[in-house]
């Protein structure tokens, strides 16, 4: 079932001084099955973007639809919503607070009103998804490391079963090895699980080495939706927008600047190196 | 609901109010108190709404963004009224089984509502105002007569400074945290009290965990910054009365004087008196 | 001179268990040695755990060796007497914009150093002013800290501890809760204090393209320090970085890459002006 925004806009102090259009007339087609990346500088809109997602806001103008319902219906149940469509805040981990970790990753699936069984194998089974280690299911809370506790806020979202996995900078603070694992989770929840996966980040590199599609964010409104190769070959309006290109692509126009007949659309750094590489070849 | 309270924020402007030493201020703040629970008649109300209102209107602050701050309160103001409505005993208009809404209570609910919107109103311009720092340097000067009995005025006042920095910052976090718990699908409307108190130990533990950390960081901070309690300190902004507080503290005793005059006149003996005894007579 | 050196620095610390018995001894600091000569920029690598924010606490007698001694501009900080000395010779900035900064405006926070130092009123505004403008954050003196965006608010961090006039400052991992433009913003002022006022930086991180402009790298794992050198030195040695968990900046990958591939690119590339410029003389 598609997640649809239709000409959605949210202004926050509206008829203030202070009055912010946050989303200005974004409208977009989220299918099941895909991994998109939003980007956008802080304050560009990506982060009410992905709250109207889950009904946590309601737009102001337009609509959002879920299976052809529009979420602001009176009876639309957004509680119900909120399980399809799982959202992931930055730094999840604060919002733990049960005793053992098990018991915090139950709490998204009892709220659903799924019974004792079904809660705790719900349960199990995210923890297994995100790849926590088994010793430390029981474990309290401020025992983990960092990248443990955010595996089991994840989990505690995954465990509602949701169809549409949406992540607000999920490897925010995390050092880099722990970035790579984290992404190649989310990699692999999207590969083997089929979740859509909606993922905000602030790093072009991880865009443009795993999604699939990319909705650039420029002050409230959808400045490009494409593919992260069509969308990094925008260097100058990206850069205008505070944003960049991955530095391979940065590389790779330098080098083209220099006489390389380096391709212009690499955008991950094994393409760079693979094209630098034939460019040199071929001058030899 | 929770960005409303404006109780504690600062409102960046300038204006006289904002130029004003925070020892007249906060003297202000306390007299405005003391005249509003003295009052015996509405003439009284009157002075200090006109005084109320000057003092916003010298401040520069939207009035719309102090009334903000009283949806706050909303609870606390229906609870008062309620009660004042209810357990006043007098001469009854309606009665409801066992309790019944009396005119002195009427009459009191009315009070209180005043007072309270009007106490809120009255302190918020002041942390409105003027930045905690400042707040801090005034409550440490004006009461540092008390460090003879050996009270640690400049520590408190610190602590006090800090909380109301905080304030803004774990508003924005308990938002953060509940939208967090609602997304795992918690509800925090439905059911009765009891259920709905449980309801929120997903946000309190949370906010609690991050304020403990706040707090530990911020203390280490201090600490990196040599902070060793108030002796030995110097101030940026040390506090000297200038013209214009001089000034301030006239109005402020003409206030004082017109307010016990007029709030104590006893010749009317106060408006819903008159209107209560009326209906007697009739 | 050396501002900041450490001998056999070992910290360790003690878990109890519910009845309060030690159970367990952790040793966080084990035996580091890093000196930091005046006028330099250092940069702390370790992935998160490695002991680079306990060895920070220490420089600052925020926390006291086990073992070992930590000498701050020649004084031991185990030496009570020194205490205020010491950190007002260490200017330390830590990672939370948000729980670092005491201050309601922009300029009473830079105050709040030197107010505690007991410098006089009008020394305050005149170190408020420059340290404000040494960060470009001087327009925004009188603004709410609570109105500024993540970089600007490290910023501001920054100028509250340069007001107290300190020897050397000490970043602990300022940009890990910034967005890319915010990480720019700080590393490019604790850059300029560097190039600059000739400001000692110690600044510790796990994103490495912070540091490629440093002076000298120290890398920890486990409380060790497990590899020192320049940042040439260092990052040409990219499998043994990956296995410590860290990784070596992208122009560096993609040279190594090359370099597999039998291109004959030299050690230890940093930039991505430096790779282009080594593919240029391969042609």
């Amino acid at each position: 079932m598609p997640l649809i925004l239709d000409h959605v806009s949210q202004i926050y102090n509206e008829g203030t001084k202070e009055s912010v259009r946050a989303l200005d007339d974004v409208s977009l087609i989220i299918p099941e099955g895909q991994f998109i990346g939003i980007i956008g500088h802080t304050g560009s809109g990506k982060s009410t973007l992905v709250q109207h997602l889950n009904g946590l806001m309601l737009p102001k103008k337009g609509s959002v639809f879920y299976n052809g319902k529009d979420i602001s219906d009176k009876d639309f149940s957004r509680k119900e919503l909120r399980q399809h469509v799982g959202l992931v805040f930055q730094y999840p981990e604060h919002q733990l607070f049960e005793t053992d970790v098990f018991a915090d990753v139950c709490f998204g699936p009892k709220n659903m009103g799924l019974s004792k069984k079904e809660t705790e194998l719900a349960a199990f089974e995210a923890l297994r998804m995100v790849h926590f280690p088994e010793d430390l299911y029981y474990a309290s809370v401020f025992e983990l490391s960092g990248g443990q506790k955010r595996r089991a806020a994840i989990a505690g979202v995954l465990a509602m079963k949701p169809d549409f996995l949406v992540l607000d900078e999920p490897t925010a603070g995390l050092d880099p090895v722990g970035r790579l694992e984290i992404l190649g989770m989310v990699s692999e929840l999207h590969k083997k699980s089929g979740l859509t996966i909606i993922l905000v980040s602030h790093s072009m590199e991880d865009v443009a080495t795993y999604v699939e599609r990319v909705i650039v964010m420029d002050r409230g409104r959808v400045a490009y939706d494409d593919t992260p190769r069509e969308v990094f070959s925008h260097a100058e309006e990206l850069k205008e927008m505070g944003l960049g290109v991955p530095e391979s692509t940065e590389i790779a126009a330098m080098l083209r600047a220099r006489g390389f007949d380096v391709d212009p659309k690499v955008i991950t750094e094994k393409e760079a190196a693979d094209s630098i590489y034939a460019a040199l070849k071929a001058r030899r | 609901m929770i960005r409303d309270i404006t109780i504690g924020q600062y409102y960046q402007t300038d204006s006289v109010m904002h130029r004003l030493d925070p020892r007249v201020k906060l003297l202000g703040t306390l007299l405005f108190i003391v005249a509003l629970f003295m009052y015996k008649n509405p003439a009284g109300y009157i002075i200090a709404i006109v005084f109320l209102f000057s003092v916003i209107k010298l401040s520069g602050v939207p009035v719309k963004f102090i009334t903000r701050g009283l949806k706050g309160i909303l609870m606390i103001l229906m609870i008062t009224v309620l009660i004042n409505l209810f357990l006043t005993p007098g001469t009854a208009i309606v009665t409801l089984g066992k309790v019944s809404i009396t005119y002195e209570g009427v009459g009191m609910a009315f009070t209180m509502m005043l007072r309270l919107i009007m106490l809120i109103m009255g302190s918020s311009i002041v942390t409105l105002t003027t930045t905690p720092n400042n707040l801090t340097d005034g409550l440490e000067k004006g009461l540092g007569f008390l460090k003879v009995f050996h009270v640690p005025v400049g520590d408190v006042a610190m602590m006090m400074s800090i909380a109301l920095r905080f304030i803004p910052i774990l508003m924005e976090e308990t938002d953060r945290i509940m939208k967090a718990q609602l997304a795992r699908g918690a509800d925090f409307e439905s059911g009765n009290l009891v259920k709905k108190a449980k309801s929120l130990v997903p946000v309190l533990v949370p906010l609690f965990v991050s304020a403990f950390r706040r707090a530990g960081d911020l203390a280490m901070a201090m600490e990196a910054r040599c902070y060793r309690g108030g002796d030995g300190r110097t101030k940026m902004k040390p506090l000297i009365y200038k013209r214009r507080d001089i000034i301030a503290y006239i109005i402020l005793f003409l206030f004082v004087i017109v307010s016990v005059w007029v709030g104590r006149w006893s010749v009317i003996s106060g408006f819903f008196n008159d209107l209560y005894l009326r209906f007697l007579l009739n | 001179m050396d501002i900041v050196s450490t001998k056999d620095l070992v910290f360790e610390y003690i878990r109890r268990d519910d009845e309060g018995n030690p159970s367990d001894v952790t040793t966080a600091l084990d035996h580091v040695d890093i000196d930091v000569k005046e006028g330099e920029f250092v940069g702390i690598l370790g992935h998160n755990g490695s002991g680079k924010s306990t060895f920070a606490k220490h420089l600052n007698a925020l926390l006291y060796p086990s073992g070992g001694t930590v000498f701050v501009g020649g004084m031991d900080t185990k030496d009570d007497d020194k205490l205020w000395d010491i950190r007002s010779n260490i200017g330390m900035v830590f990672q939370n914009p948000d729980n670092q900064i005491i201050g309601q405006v922009v300029e009473e926070d830079v105050g709040f150093g030197p107010e505690n130092l007991g410098v006089p009123t009008k020394e305050i505004w005149e170190r408020v002013e420059e340290s404000l403008k040494a960060v470009g954050m001087l327009e925004f003196r009188k603004k709410s800290p609570n109105k500024l965006s993540g970089g600007q608010k490290q910023r501001v961090s920054i100028a509250g501890v340069l007001a107290m006039h300190p020897k050397c400052i000490v970043l602990d991992e300022p940009t890990a809760m910034l967005d890319p433009s915010g990480r720019k913003e700080v590393i490019r002022a604790a850059r300029g204090l560097n190039d600059v006022e000739k400001m000692t930086v110690i600044l510790i991180t796990h994103y490495m393209d912070e540091v490629v402009h440093a002076d000298r790298l120290f890398v920890m794992d486990k409380g060790k320090v497990v590899m020192q050198g320049t940042p040439r030195e260092v990052f040409s040695r990219v499998e043994e970085l990956k296995a410590l968990r860290l990784d070596v900046p992208g122009p560096t990958r993609i040279a190594y890459e090359l370099k597999k591939k039998g291109i004959p690119l030299p050690d230890g590339i940093l930039t991505a002006e430096e790779l282009v410029r080594e593919i240029e003389k391969c042609r």
